[in-house]
């Protein structure tokens, strides 16, 4: 693999995401946590721009890092002093998750390297707006407009649904 | 070039990076970040297997953009939740919370 511009790009991205990641589970400040939070979801727009999915990126800026982490915020502000944890995590807890984190990753990983994939097809360049214009409204085969759909209409129910469980009564 | 293994290493080190902290965090905001980062991690997978295995066909691009819809709508409720737990019990603490209805 050849040291060009993306791979550098690649490569700062990805040492930041699993860095702010591991900050974002182990601070004790939920506020900081969020902002960690921030950090990953922002690397991950960043991958979408080195494979070409600018459009994905963008969504991926503006639904996540301006609407659900605007939502935490919210969430932390208001619940304020009893986002503060009193006790450490028992010892028992810790070997749990880091045994059940480990075993998982090195599975995968083992997966990952021993799987026969396919052959790799080079992506060509940025997917024209055009197209995923029709492919999100189509309704041929491969098309998907009844899954659009079905979002639109759970976006709805959860907006109403959330009014509703957070209402004051 | 990127070999497609890297992005695949990468979101299975986020992944399970947020699966330790659904295992050890202790209260349910932290919880919730957690699931945020495990829900990240597959959307980076679909879009790599999308992007370098079948690059004529959109599939995984749409199915990423329907799990980031679904994680908003999904964030929304369950922050809905925690302030109404919050307003009804004082706390969001784990811990103390053992009962299903107040």
């Amino acid at each position: 693999m050849e040291l060009n511009t993306l791979t550098i790009i690649f490569i700062g991205l990805s040492l930041l995401m699993v860095a702010a990641a591991l900050l974002a589970v182990t601070t004790r400040n939920i506020m900081r946590a969020t902002t960690y939070l921030l950090f990953v979801l922002f690397g991950t727009a960043g991958l979408y721009f080195i494979l070409h999915y600018t459009f994905l990126g963008a969504v991926q800026v503006t639904v996540y890092a301006g609407g659900i982490i605007v939502l935490f915020v919210f969430a932390a502000l208001l619940i304020g002093k009893g986002t503060r944890d009193l006790t450490h995590t028992s010892i028992l807890r810790y070997t749990a998750g880091f045994t059940a984190a480990i075993t998982g990753l090195a599975l995968t990983v083992y997966l990952i390297f021993t799987h026969q994939f396919p052959e790799v097809q080079h992506p060509v360049s940025v997917v024209p707006m055009k197209l995923i214009g029709h492919t999100m409204m189509g309704v041929e085969k491969y098309n998907f407009v009844l899954p659009f759909e079905v979002v639109s209409v759970l976006l709805l129910a959860c907006m109403v649904g959330a009014l509703l469980i957070a209402r004051k009564r | 070039m990127i070999p497609a293994e890297y992005y695949l290493v990468l979101a299975a080190l986020l992944f399970f990076i947020g699966v330790f902290g659904f295992f050890t965090r202790r209260n349910l905001l932290g919880v919730l970040i957690s699931t945020e980062l495990v829900l990240n991690a597959v959307d980076i997978n679909f879009a790599v297997f999308n992007a370098y295995y079948f690059p004529e066909h959109l599939e995984g691009f749409f199915f990423t953009m329907f799990a980031i819809g679904i994680a908003a709508s999904e964030t929304a409720v369950a922050i809905a939740i925690i302030l109404n737990v919050y307003r009804n019990m004082r706390t969001i603490r784990l811990k103390e919370l053992k009962k299903l209805k107040f």
